[in-house]
């Protein structure tokens, strides 16, 4: 890379016109009507009847994906040829750091809900102050506590007890996923993904400052492990799942302590997947590219925000999903 | 790659593929005009049901359909993207940047636009037809009695999100990256600070939006009870959600319209703004307390009454702020050596308007009071004060001030002035009888109503035709300037105008400030 001691004005590049807005716009389109179409296949559909959403979603998700690709290996092109500037650079890093920004807010609305629900709604359904009528009228002996094994609509003696206010079945779990109820220490798998998550984090922070160093060995062997962390991670959180599922009870539809709980860890899953992917290519990048120098590894840096952002973010669903 | 020096491509490729930000900010504009349109035809489709008691011409569930779309196609497709629009157009030729910090997202956020709300719009012809719960979408009637329609309208704000998000991320990194040399933050116009921190509120609750319909779509397909009581939730739930994003929504339509509305006016009184650095403090004020006030929408939902206060007395702060750009405005006026120019009629139209809009906000937000208020044609006067008469006025006045500067001619004054005062009086006769039908207690959203409210929504629907009409007449003004308007090539259109972007040529090269320009403190701030 050209180094940026001249003092003239260096052009911001702006680049020629371009497909890739466009092809994104086709893939997306398509992604979202065909995702649309099979959830209303699900939910109002005729179950015998064949429909081509899933073909349209894939095809839409191809599309969607190609085009992803293919512009990032534009921009990683740019970078290389040297046409990006300092004040481009910036550009990007600005650009990193104001979407990892609203990540955070699409959190906080799920975590919003989350405090709005266990410190509010739980106690008024119960018959706690002023909304507290509520309980008398509707849901008569339901009783509050947290995580909430038995809905509104159980407590009632299921929905023809109550028939005015039911829209599902909310089937209480047997079992919750927190610390208390943990059986045996060493068997409670959110701690154990806990430690993995946090421990990732650090190696990620020992590759990057070995690439820092200049010292690519060193890079490429901590991304590696801090990759492998990440999908231990997965793995874990898969069994936690399958055991909410088959053991616990707990479920989507296990009324608002499984709608949290999924919701949360889900999305957070989702997000460790996206980083963990992030940090694939920049290692795939490093090893058979020989790409990334001292200076100048801007896309394993943004990579590396985001995964300490997703830490972060479990630290949270640590306390406030699991622990508190 | 290479050289730079170069015009546009030719025919539609240009459009498709384009990364310049006056390309861009043209196709945002035009859009937005295609659904301003669309979306006041929705509108007269309501105005023609409702000139007389009884039911005339549609269906109850086609008018809930009106209602959803009009308010949803107004707000996500015709105002934002056309601040949007004018953001593009304006924000690089006004710190002197060469284009915006990410063109090819800026082309993607674009593009996203289109076929989202063709996708919106055919849900009409869906079995059970678009959605009908209104713009608020409220739960339960957005979930549980959710047809097909809401799936697709669930995904559409999904990527109008992606949209706005982007388009945001390219403003804040423009802004705080691409200024050139000696332009401090402080020496910004002000429509690049509004749409600075107007930027920030849309990353901050854009995402906060997308949780919302997220939860819905888990309800509706996939049994969580997010809104559902009889699981542990609370639809009230979606009501917080929903407003937590909202308010800050309505400050994302008018911070820019402010922004507008302080470069016009000192232009036509030939002073500078006055109180240019409380204007700023007072839009990062309002921007801050639009976080905390979103309940005022929910007074009558059953809060505890600490609530309700902490919400009323947050929201009347809001006054504050505000108050002062209205002042602040005024005297810019005061002792100026007016003239009245379009751009100058619809600024100061916006000036009464909106104050009148933000009067009955404060009316509005008395919490005991808005028991009276709430969910009446009272609220709907109020929102369409500021929207309309706010936003709307003020992209109005935006579209004269700049049409010369973007297309070298000049359009028909009085054609213009013909414009404005149809326009002043159409929307005046059609929302100020509404405030007196709501206080009488008429509900909105309802396609019939007692015979008490006949002549005043008479008024009201004459009005609102008047008003669309006169807004064919803008189209008509706009096309003939751009195909036959009187050419100027001085690159000051206006006597009084300050800023960069009077220093370039008239009309504006596709390609400007490749180098920034020297920033020459009389064009600081205008
Ligand atoms: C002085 C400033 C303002 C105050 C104090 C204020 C207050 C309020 C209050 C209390 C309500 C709720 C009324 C009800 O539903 O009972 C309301 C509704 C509304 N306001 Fe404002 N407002 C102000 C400015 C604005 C501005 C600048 C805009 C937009 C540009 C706006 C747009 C709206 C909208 C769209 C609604 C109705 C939403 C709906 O229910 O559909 N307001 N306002
Ligand atoms: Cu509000």
């Amino acid at each position: 890379m050209t180094s940026q001691t001249s003092t003239e004005y260096e052009k911001y590049y702006v680049p020629e016109k371009s497909r890739l807005a466009v092809c994104a716009t086709i893939g997306l389109i398509l992604s979202i009507y065909g995702a649309a179409s099979i959830m209303n296949d699900m939910t109002f559909g005729d179950p015998g009847e064949a429909t081509s959403s899933w073909t349209i979603f894939w095809v839409g998700m191809f599309f969607f994906m190609a085009t992803l690709f293919a512009w990032f290996r534009t921009a990683i092109r740019e970078n290389i040829a040297g046409m990006n500037s300092a004040q481009l650079k910036k550009s990007y890093v600005l650009g990193m750091f104001w979407f990892i920004f609203s990540e955070v807010m699409f959190f906080f609305a799920f975590f919003g809900a989350l405090f709005y629900v266990r410190n509010l709604v739980g106690p008024w359904l119960a018959g706690e102050g002023e909304g507290g009528r509520m309980n008398d009228l509707l849901w008569p002996g339901f009783e509050y506590v947290w995580p909430m094994m038995q809905t509104p609509q159980e407590a009632v003696g299921g929905a023809s007890a109550q028939l005015m206010a039911n829209n599902g079945a909310f089937v209480s779990p047997n079992t919750s996923l927190s610390f208390a109820d943990a059986a045996v220490w060493w068997h409670w798998l959110p701690m154990w993904n806990t430690l993995v998550l946090l421990t990732s984090s650090l190696t990620c922070h020992i590759a990057h400052m070995g690439i820092l160093a200049g010292d690519r060995k060193k890079f490429n062997l901590w991304l590696t492990i801090t990759v492998v962390l990440g999908i231990i991670f997965l793995c874990l959180q898969y069994m936690e799942y399958h055991e909410a599922y088959v053991e616990y009870g707990l479920t989507l539809n296990a009324g608002i302590y499984g709608s949290t709980f999924f919701m949360l860890t889900g999305f957070h899953g989702f997000h460790v997947f996206m980083g963990m992917t992030m940090l694939l290519i920049q290692l795939l990048r490093s090893v058979i590219g020989k790409q990334f120098t001292a200076t100048d590894h801007f896309g394993f840096e943004a990579s590396s925000w985001y995964w300490h952002f997703v830490d972060v973010v479990w630290v949270f669903l640590f306390l406030f999903v699991y622990i508190l | 790659m290479g050289d730079h020096h170069h015009g546009p491509a030719k025919g539609l490729s240009r459009w498709l593929f384009t990364t310049n930000h006056k390309d861009i900010g043209t196709m945002y504009l035009w859009f937005s005009f295609c659904m301003f349109i669309l979306g006041g035809t929705f509108a007269m489709i309501i105005r023609a049901e409702l000139f007389q008691p009884g039911m005339q011409l549609v269906e109850p569930e086609f008018f809930n359909q009106m209602t959803t779309l009009h308010g949803l196609v107004m707000v996500f497709g015709a105002i934002m993207p056309s601040f949007v629009g004018l953001a593009n157009w304006m924000i690089p030729l006004m710190i002197g940047a060469p284009d915006m910090a990410l063109p090819r997202m800026n082309n993607w956020s674009f593009w996203i636009l289109p076929p989202t709300f063709l996708l919106l719009a055919s849900t009409l012809f869906m079995e059970g037809g678009a959605p009908q719960a209104g713009w608020t979408f409220y739960a339960p009637l957005s979930t549980t009695y959710a047809g097909p329609s809401v799936t697709y309208f669930i995904f559409c704000i999904h990527v109008l999100g992606l949209s706005s998000i982007m388009g945001s991320i390219n403003i804040i990194a423009t802004v705080m990256n691409m200024r050139a040399p000696g332009m401090t933050y402080m020496k910004m116009p002000l429509f690049v600070w509004t749409w600075l921190i107007t930027a920030f509120l849309l990353v901050a609750v854009m995402p906060v939006l997308a949780g919302a319909v997220t939860m819905m779509l888990m309800d509706v397909h996939f049994g969580t009870s997010f809104f559902s009581a009889a699981g542990g939730g609370d639809p009230v739930l979606f009501q917080h959600v929903f407003w937590f994003f909202g308010h800050p929504e309505v400050y994302i339509i008018i911070l820019p319209a402010f922004g507008v509305v302080s470069q016009i006016i000192p232009a036509f009184s030939r002073k500078p703004l006055f109180g240019y650095d409380s204007m700023v403090y007072a839009t990062a004020s309002i921007a801050f307390l639009s976080f905390i006030v979103w309940a005022h929408h929910m007074y009558t939902v059953g809060m505890p009454v600490s609530g309700e206060l902490f919400f009323m007395y947050a929201t009347m702060l809001i006054a504050v702020p505000t108050g002062v750009k209205v002042f602040n405005w005024v005297s810019t006026m005061w002792r100026g050596a007016l003239t009245f120019e379009t751009p100058m009629l619809f600024s100061i139209g916006f000036l009464v308007l909106f104050t009148i809009g933000g009067f009955t906000g404060l009316m509005l937000s008395i919490a005991p009071s808005d028991f009276q208020y709430h969910d009446s044609y009272f609220v709907v006067a109020h929102f369409h004060y500021v929207m309309v008469a706010g936003a709307v006025f003020s992209m109005t006045a935006a579209v004269y001030y700049w049409l010369p500067k973007w297309c070298g001619r000049m359009y028909n004054e009085t054609m213009g002035k013909t414009h404005f005062w149809i326009s002043f009086i159409g929307f005046n006769l059609t929302f100020f009888p509404q405030h007196f039908v709501g206080l009488a207690g008429m509900p909105r959203r309802i396609p019939d109503y007692a015979l008490q409210f006949a002549d005043f929504n008479m008024m009201s629907s004459i009005g609102a035709f008047i008003y669309g009409a006169s807004q064919i007449l803008w189209l008509y003004n706009i096309i003939a300037t751009i195909v036959a308007g009187e050419k100027i090539d001085k690159p000051k259109v206006w006597d009084g105008a300050e800023g960069l972007e009077w220093t370039v040529p008239t009309p504006a090269p596709y390609h400007t400030f490749e180098t920034p320009p020297k920033i020459d403190p009389a064009h600081a701030h205008s």
